[in-house]
């Protein structure tokens, strides 16, 4: 990116989240319904950038997103609540033992053909919840109550910033690539001197970290975490968002995550109607756009050099 | 430079490959032919750790590579295209190059993630290298097009560039000029010819075509069901009466 | 020493309703690679199917399985037809996806369908608890009924896989599409009739898993599903007696760690089983080794 559109887009997202902050707190213009809609659409934008990362750009499909989710929540909340952790160092920390419990879970499965990671991770989402349910310290079916509300629309906004940069820079490196060429032709990837086991471990890993992150946040505004939150329906959720939004993606992925949660506060009194849409959605677009809606599509930073006028220098995007 | 010794692959009770012998000096460009069938792909997914031998020893300078995984076996330095192009479809030509240059030329994580100076030292470099690659074989106009939008000439010969930019002691080429016309091969052959030597390489070669192996290769092995059955320069191999029989065997079988 | 036996006998009844199911996706998978994840969906409807016919039909429960094994196998046959084979070309990742969405579709529209109550699935036989030596073990007549018929089925399975003329077409479509399609064999038919197969397993099994829970619900199918098809890693994908196999050693697994441990642990417990096996041995007890081609 050349420095003209690195600052356009930087004012930019500054007035987003000034313009939102000032809505919210001090005219405020937003109601508390929409307010939590607001929260939602950073975290699930977080959720469908990251397992973006590990089902659209490297082609492994995995089901278990919510419950490294879950992994994120319980230990910051625990972190924050009985040990005094500041809220971002809580975070990051259920973050890391997100990361972790990544590796943990995908070494041994990803050496594996893809189906198997699909199964794994959906059960792996249940030994989670069903390890939560059978700690005390951790409340157990009731989880924990009474977490310090903390997350708000600048923490949201700022880490879901950070989230879909850091993932952006990452898929556009050469190691960001090696997870593509996986998605494309795994054997062809491996014999171009790539560890494929590595690349998608660090993929899943990444994500993991990521959704973990989405957790830490969704405990700090709800202040309430049960094992039943993080349920497989999260993680279909996230799915949904990913395929609608653009397997390999980002743009499409941040677009799907703010679409899916308006679409769901819109649909919030149709219940099980509004997983039917999606399921026929999700069935539709692999049938009709396998790709998902935005294909690998992504909006640049060219967009603003339409937009300004322009003085010479080159894009070297 | 490369030696097979005794080297078999069985799959359930069959032998794909039998006791096959190879040596490749340094810089030698072979040639490795045979009728369909006869086990030749199944020779390079041996040599490239596809497939791990039930049997023998494969060693590439003085090592024995035999069951190491083929990322392994690719950083040290064998590189391969394929009979059916493998190339990443839905990356960029130049990215395809890129990829090549993976065991080689890299940058952190961390990098990765922040996009430094490192980052962009070495992107500028790869780039330039990448362009250098794909100038030689003429495809520099279309670094930006999708590799899957290219017509198959140019798909055959941008997979020999990524190849390339795994920067391989010994290239293994599997079927390079199928599928091509009689020009383009002759042009393709005259670049194996020109990176030989530009690359210091040493080149195995499959491919269907007597004749167009005959003119170029030095050296020819000749597989016939998974059994090495002549050996020798193209002139001894016309005449090996073993040989003739396996090629018109084939023929007489398809008539 | 006991308990354990009568946990084994407990397991035995559950893992014969999980061979059932496992069947069916280790049929799916061995003819188009595919995990079929709305099979548990499958076994729902058979199950609301067989509750019809019994408490609004008035049928007697052996014509309750054949119908609600019909309606199955015609569910099993569109969603295959509708949604699979228009995919057949595409890559795994979309096929998967669409399982997925299925899966989803036929869960929520069952919420829809049929409520979000649990219904009690009537008794169709009367309970009958059996004493075994000298009453230190009972068996229950509705454990000896899931049992027999189960076995029945596999059995009814084994004669239709190896010995008819639709079950060898079925092991060589499995084993070669091209090849099977280049002899005559009608390919489209025989993915068909496999999925005729397998949907009507998983009908019986989910009449079964009623008579056994003694309550049905829309989302019923899922973890029963979810399970079956780690008893069919567990036994080797794509391998009937591995799938049977599996079926029962997971029903005992489960069995026994509910006796002996604690309720909560049974579905972790599962997985962790998958996961263990997906390390040790891949291809399953009694699997066997495959490799791409390149």
């Amino acid at each position: 990116m050349t420095k003209k559109q690195i600052l356009v887009l930087s004012s930019t997202l500054f007035f987003v989240w000034f313009v939102v902050y000032m809505a919210t707190d001090v005219w405020g213009l937003i109601n508390s319904f929409q307010q939590v809609n607001i929260i939602w659409a950073g975290i699930n934008v977080i959720l469908a950038v990251s397992l973006n990362l590990v089902v659209g750009f490297t082609g492994q499909l995995a089901l278990g997103h919510a419950g490294f989710m879950a992994v994120g929540a319980y230990t910051s909340a625990v972190l924050t609540m009985h040990f005094g952790i500041p809220y971002v160092l809580a975070i990051l920390a259920g973050a890391v033992m997100a990361f972790f419990m990544g590796i943990v879970i995908g070494l041994p499965t990803l050496r594996l053909r893809g189906d198997y990671l699909a199964i794994a991770t959906l059960g792996f989402g249940e030994i989670i919840r069903g390890v939560l349910v059978n700690i005390d310290y951790v409340g157990g079916a009731a989880g924990i109550n009474g977490i310090a509300k903390i997350t708000n629309w600048t923490w949201t906004y700022i880490f879901t910033i950070i989230t879909v940069v850091l993932i952006n820079n990452f898929i556009h490196s050469l190691h960001g690539k090696a997870c593509i060429t996986i998605r494309d032709d795994e054997v062809a990837s491996e014999l171009m001197g790539i560890n494929t086991t590595y690349y998608k471990t660090l993929a899943f890993s990444m994500g993991a970290f990521f959704a973990g992150i989405a957790g830490g946040l969704y405990a700090h505004y709800f202040f309430m975490i049960q094992p039943a939150t993080f349920a497989l329906q999260k993680s279909f959720d996230a799915l949904v968002m990913v395929v609608l939004g653009g397997l390999g993606s980002i743009t499409g992925a941040v677009l799907a995550g703010l679409g899916v949660t308006f679409m769901n506060a819109a649909l919030i009194e149709l219940g099980a109607f509004r997983m039917v849409i999606y399921s026929v959605l999700l069935i539709l677009v692999m049938m009709f756009r396998p790709q998902g809606l935005m294909g690998n599509k992504e909006f640049s930073a060219r967009v603003f050099d339409r937009i300004l006028p322009k003085r010479g220098g080159k894009d070297d995007v | 430079m490369f030696k097979a010794k005794k080297v078999s692959k069985m799959f359930g009770g069959l032998a794909a490959i039998k006791d096959l012998h190879l040596h490749i000096e340094p810089g030698e460009l072979v040639g490795l032919i045979g009728p369909n069938g006869a086990g030749k792909t199944t020779a390079f997914n041996l040599m490239t750790g596809v497939y791990s031998p039930t049997e023998g020893e494969l060693c590439f300078v003085g090592e024995n590579v035999a069951g190491l995984k083929p990322y392994i076996i690719t950083n040290k330095g064998i590189a391969r295209t394929f009979q059916n192009i493998r190339l990443f479809k839905s990356m960029s030509v130049i990215d395809n190059v890129k990829v090549g240059f993976h065991g080689h030329i890299q940058y952190s994580l961390f990098s990765a993630f922040f996009h430094g100076k490192t980052y962009r030292t070495v992107e500028t470099e790869m780039e330039n290298r990448a362009m250098h690659l794909l100038q030689i074989f003429n495809l520099q106009d279309k670094r930006d097009e999708l590799a899957s939008n290219l017509p198959y000439g140019e798909q055959r010969r941008l997979e020999i560039v990524r190849a390339l930019a795994a920067k391989p002691k010994l290239l293994l080429l599997d079927e390079p000029a199928a599928g091509m016309n009689p020009q383009e091969t002759k042009q393709l052959m005259a670049l194996i010819h020109k990176i030989r030597q530009d690359f210091q390489l040493t080149i195995l070669l499959i491919e269907h075509d007597m004749s167009l192996v005959m003119g170029i290769c030095e050296r020819l092995y000749v597989l016939d069901y998974g059994r090495i059955i002549a050996e020798g320069t193209p002139e001894e191999i016309k005449n090996n009466p073993k040989v003739i029989e396996a090629y018109l065997g084939e023929e007489a079988l398809h008539a | 020493m006991e308990t354990l036996i009568a946990q084994i006998l407990n397991g035995l009844s559950l893992g014969s309703i999980y061979a059932l199911i496992a069947l069916g996706y280790t049929m799916v998978y061995g003819i188009i690679q595919l995990i079929n994840f709305a099979h548990g969906e499958i076994l729902m409807i058979g199950a609301y199917v067989g509750y019809f016919s019994v408490a609004v039909l008035g049928l007697n429960i052996y014509m309750a399985l054949l119908l609600s094994m019909f309606v199955s196998s015609l569910v099993g046959v569109l969603i295959e037809r509708i949604a699979y084979k228009p995919l057949r070309k595409s890559g795994r990742l979309s096929v998967l996806i669409t399982a997925i969405g299925m899966s989803l579709l036929l869960q929520n529209g069952g919420l829809i369908v049929f409520g979000t109550d649990f219904v009690p699935f009537p008794q169709v036989i009367e309970r009958i608890p059996y004493r075994l030596f000298g009453g230190r073990f009972v068996v229950t007549s509705h454990q000896i009924l899931i049992f027999a018929v189960s076995i029945l089925m596999m059995l009814l399975l084994q004669y239709i896989v190896g010995y008819t003329k639709i079950g060898m077409a079925m092991r060589a479509v499995s084993y070669d599409k091209e090849a099977a399609s280049l002899m005559g064999i009608n390919v489209d038919n025989v993915i068909s009739f496999t999925f005729v197969i397998g949907s009507s397993l998983g009908a019986v099994a989910g009449v079964l898993l009623g008579l056994y829970y003694q309550t049905i619900h829309p989302l019923m199918g899922f973890m029963p599903g979810l399970k079956a098809f780690v008893a069919a890693v567990l036994g080797g994908i794509g391998v009937i007696p591995g799938a049977m196999l599996g079926g029962f050693l997971l029903g005992i697994i489960e069995a026994l760690v509910s006796g002996y441990w604690s309720t909560t642990y049974k579905d972790p417990v599962v997985f962790v089983v998958l996961i263990v096996i997906l390390i040790v041995k891949p291809t399953g007890l009694l699997g066997k080794n495959t490799s791409e081609k390149v």
